[in-house]
């Protein structure tokens, strides 16, 4: 097991040794008696088998022992876990949601809240042998060097959670859909992320440097594809990111009043759009928009996306209840969702040579 | 007796051969169907697991796409579980109970051929999902709400029929077998004379009987969420996604030790006859087994650790699980003094049953350190976990069925098996469940959380070796295949006793069994029967 750094998870890690060799030592003398006997009393050895078959004393011995061991066990694990369920005196808290399949982090002593995605890309993960089982088809064989060369391979997401070190962070989980659950092995922090309910959680990371963890709970189909990331900073450091992610929202927010006031063209928004559409919607519709059978339908030639536009943007905004097409409204910029509108209207197939506006987007928020 | 042949009229050929098997009574030959039926749910649950294998051997996507890749461990899951163990410690069940207590039958022959027949029609309803449009069901064999209810496929449906209708087979199984043992043994048998092997079957039906309509309440709540606008496992509606997992984990900690009860009876028997000497503490594994079942019931939440229960909780769990260990620690102990001093042999059933013994305890030792719950918030959800209950099962119910079939397979067919084939199906299936399942304990311990489809590259080295594992695990079993109908078509004649100092009824009637056994009851004690025996030749 992983040592970690925090120390929480050293003293884990000492339980978790402790117990270890505990088990190893019982396996070496219970293995060993048995592979004592099983060569000293083999039938060519003695010739008569003896005839015991009960000794209440014996019986009473190999109750009691291991007993006392587990006791011996039990009681520095139940120390550490009160410890570890001390959720109290954190100098600052982070709101963890879950959604398929990123994490949102919402820092609640400040105003800054961001999603963070998989950046590994899929040209890296999708390597098709035969293409009969799969829709992907690596057509240039590149994928394998190009993972084999990146050591962090599903283990980098676009923005990571950035937290301050030497101070306790008190983290709160929930969930959109399903449940996931949020891990760091280096700070021993598994907590299980659930949708209409919130856990706790905290940790106090001594040392600044970037962690990695992943989701833990099964939660549909790119369940292996929502890494964590978690970079630590030394505490001045930390305080200066808050003030610069302050003013970049100022910034986003006049950029975000600029982007509706101006008319786009329809190459301005096709190239915007295609970088959110792929980081986005491919996924599951693919890059080539074609889909994955009916559960993730094709857009190519669809008919949301070659029909009526206010219908298109509303399932785009809004998402489709009970499936994983999810609302985008809440998580992009009027100006992105104008561009991946537009992209998706004449993108491969379709050209319906629609421009949809950021401010159509805004009106329809 | 012969009920079944009397209302069938005289038919020729295939017509009359279907009629026999479909209408058939007789435990022997249930207990055969129960016992084929396991055997093709193994290959097609193994298939999967070699999918899954083979998807795992390097990062990245090969063959199988992250939602089809679900698809493949879900019903992994659920045809291992449902499909082949349970069935296949049902048949042996069969065989061996009324041999072994000296019934005639079971005590409810139509009622068992209904819990047969049941599972064929579950399970082809069940991996019907595979073709329907969605696919199969995609949320691992624990469904977790609302991963199998707001989004599961539409084929879940078909599975809450599928899990319903192996329910009623199991329960209806169980009933029967609790029946037989208190009616049918033996006249003069007492409860503490039975065989270990009907020991633990008995108490498995008593966790069968209790366990299973729990079940079949969670899918219910699942089938009313989905399509009756009820919320047990929503908040939305004021109900809760972890009431699932308690209920679920509520039937399924007791399942888990349906699925190894059995198994301990199983290394109860070989053991004794191939060391030549009595089981050890013959009380104490009776109590020990009631223990275990006992525990079973109350530590459910183990499973759950990560899910946020209160700190007083997790302590009542902690303990109670650890507490586990000692009964479990006295079986292993009692088997190690059985072959203290005795004067072993190595047959296949002895080896297979002391493999047992061994890695099963391995499977015992790593599950006493996910009980600690500090521990576990690293362990839990990764491959540790894997390792873990692969070790319990595939070396524990795998094993033990296997153990099973070599030792009573002489008495079933009347042939031998063939010992040099049969050792080195041994000798290769040990290697490779290690080879498969132990760096599962390293990968996890690395941190490679579970059902994942791609993984980082640290984990590729181990999860490449336990790709060759279980490649190799998968060709042994075909050989063990062979094996078996090798036998059954021919072989050295087997002896009445078939092994030298083997000890209960079942040795007492000719080799292979015919049809109809025990019409009049055996005499008890045992030494009587075979003077009875003897005066009839």
């Amino acid at each position: 097991m992983r040592e970690g750094v925090t120390e929480m998870s050293q003293r884990i890690h000492t339980i978790h040794t402790v117990s270890l060799w505990i088990c190893i030592v019982i396996g070496i003398i219970v293995f060993g008696a048995m592979a004592y006997t099983i060569y000293a009393h083999r039938r060519s050895k003695p010739p008569e088998p003896a005839d015991f078959h009960e000794h209440l004393g014996v019986e009473i011995i190999w109750t009691i022992i291991p007993v006392l061991i587990l006791a011996g066990l039990a009681v520095p694990a139940a120390k550490t876990l009160i410890d570890i369920e001390d959720n109290s005196n954190a100098s600052m808290t982070v709101l963890i949601t879950g959604s398929q399949w990123k994490w949102h982090y919402q820092y609640l002593d400040a105003d800054i809240d961001y999603y963070s995605n998989l950046a590994t890309p899929t040209t890296q993960i999708n390597s098709c042998l035969i293409d009969l089982f799969c829709d992907l088809p690596d057509e240039q064989g590149i994928a394998k060097p190009l993972r084999e060369s990146n050591e962090n391979y599903l283990l980098e997401v676009d923005k990571p959670l950035v937290l301050p070190a030497n101070r306790k962070v008190r983290f709160l989980m929930t969930s959109n859909d399903v449940i996931h659950s949020w891990w760091v092995p280096d700070f021993a922090v598994k907590q299980d992320a659930l949708p209409g309910f919130i856990n706790e959680a905290w940790a106090n990371v001594p040392e600044p440097g970037t962690y990695r963890g992943q989701c833990t709970e099964l939660c549909g189909k790119d369940h292996a594809y929502m890494p964590v990331v978690v970079d630590v900073r030394p505490e001045a450091e930390f305080d200066q990111w808050v003030e610069d992610q302050r003013i970049a929202k100022e910034l986003a927010s006049g950029q975000a009043v600029a982007d509706r006031e101006k008319t786009w063209s329809l190459a301005e928004l096709m190239e915007i759009g295609e970088g959110v559409y792929s980081t986005h919607c491919a996924t599951c519709h693919q890059p080539n928009g074609e889909g994955q059978g009916t559960t993730y339908p094709a857009l190519d030639g669809s008919e949301i996306a070659t029909g009526p536009i206010p219908v298109h943007i509303d399932r785009v905004m809004n998402g489709k209840e009970a499936t994983e097409m999810q609302a985008w409204a809440p998580q992009l910029s009027d100006r992105d969702l104008a561009a991946v509108v537009t992209y998706e209207r004449n993108a491969w197939g379709n050209t319906t040579q629609d421009v949809v506006q950021p401010r159509t987007i805004f009106e329809n928020r | 007796m012969v009920a079944h042949a009397e209302h069938v009229p005289h038919r020729s050929g295939l017509a009359a051969f279907i009629a026999r098997w479909t209408l058939t009574t007789n435990h022997k030959e249930i207990g055969s169907m129960y016992l084929w039926f396991a055997f093709t749910m193994f290959f097609i649950g193994g298939a999967l697991a070699m999918g899954i294998r083979l998807e795992l051997f390097m990062p990245g996507i090969q063959l199988i796409d992250p939602g089809f890749y679900n698809q493949f461990v879900t019903m992994h899951g659920l045809i291992m579980v449902f499909g082949a163990v349970m069935p296949a410690f049902v048949g042996l069940a069969n065989w061996q109970i009324p041999l072994m207590i000296g019934a005639p039958d079971m005590a409810l022959p139509r009622l068992n051929n209904f819990s047969f027949w049941i599972l064929p029609f579950a399970f082809t309803m069940l991996l019907s999902s595979f073709f329907m449009d969605g696919g199969a069901p995609n949320f691992g064999w624990t469904f977790y709400a609302p991963l199998s209810t707001t989004y599961g496929p539409d084929s879940t449906d078909f599975f809450i029929f599928g899990v319903h209708m192996m329910g009623i087979s199991s329960v209806l199984g169980a009933i029967n077998i609790m029946v037989t043992i208190f009616n049918l043994r033996a006249p003069g048998m007492k409860l503490m004379e039975m065989p270990l092997f009907v020991w633990t079957w008995l108490i498995t039906a008593f966790l069968l009987i209790t366990a299973m309509p729990v079940l079949a309440g969670v899918v219910t709540m699942m089938l009313t969420d989905r399509h009756f606008d009820t919320s047990f496992f929503s908040a939305d509606g004021g109900g809760d996604p972890l009431i699932f997992q308690h209920v679920f984990w509520f039937f399924g900690h007791p399942e888990v030790y349906i699925m190894i009860l059995p198994g301990f009876g199983i290394a109860s028997e070989i053991i004794p006859t191939f060391a030549r000497k009595k089981l050890f503490g013959y009380n104490s594994m009776v109590y020990a087994t009631a223990s275990i079942a006992f525990l079973s019931y109350i530590v459910w939440g183990h499973h759950m650790f990560a899910v946020g229960m209160p700190l007083w909780v997790e302590m009542t769990f902690m303990i109670c699980t650890m507490f586990i260990a000692v009964p479990t620690g006295v079986k292993v102990f009692n088997w190690t003094a059985t072959m203290w001093r005795g004067a072993m042999t190595f047959e296949t059933p002895m080896l297979f049953a002391i493999a047992f013994v061994v890695l099963f305890t391995i499977g015992g030792f790593s599950g006493l350190m996910l009980a600690i719950v500090p521990a576990d918030f690293q362990y839990h959800d990764t491959y540790f976990v894997v390792a873990h209950f692969h070790y319990t099962l595939y070396p524990g119910a795998i094993f033990g069925t296997m153990a099973a079939v070599y030792y009573w397979l002489p008495k079933w067919s009347g042939h031998m098996y063939d010992e040099r084939l049969g050792k080195i199906h041994f000798w290769t299936a040990t290697i490779a469940v290690n080879l498969t399942f132990f760096p599962m304990h390293f990968s996890g311990l690395a941190g490679m959380p579970r059902r994942i489809v791609d993984y980082s590259l640290q984990f590729a080295d181990f999860n490449m070796l336990s790709s060759i594992g279980a490649g190799l695990l998968g060709l042994t079993q075909l050989f063990f295949l062979y094996i078996v109908i090798k036998t059954i078509r021919g072989g050295k004649p087997a002896t009445d006793k078939v092994w030298e100092s083997a000890e209960g009824l079942e040795w007492t009637i000719p080799s292979p069994a015919p049809l109809h056994t025990f019409e009049t009851p055996p005499a008890w004690p045992i030494t009587d029967a075979r003077e009875d025996q003897a005066a009839r030749v």
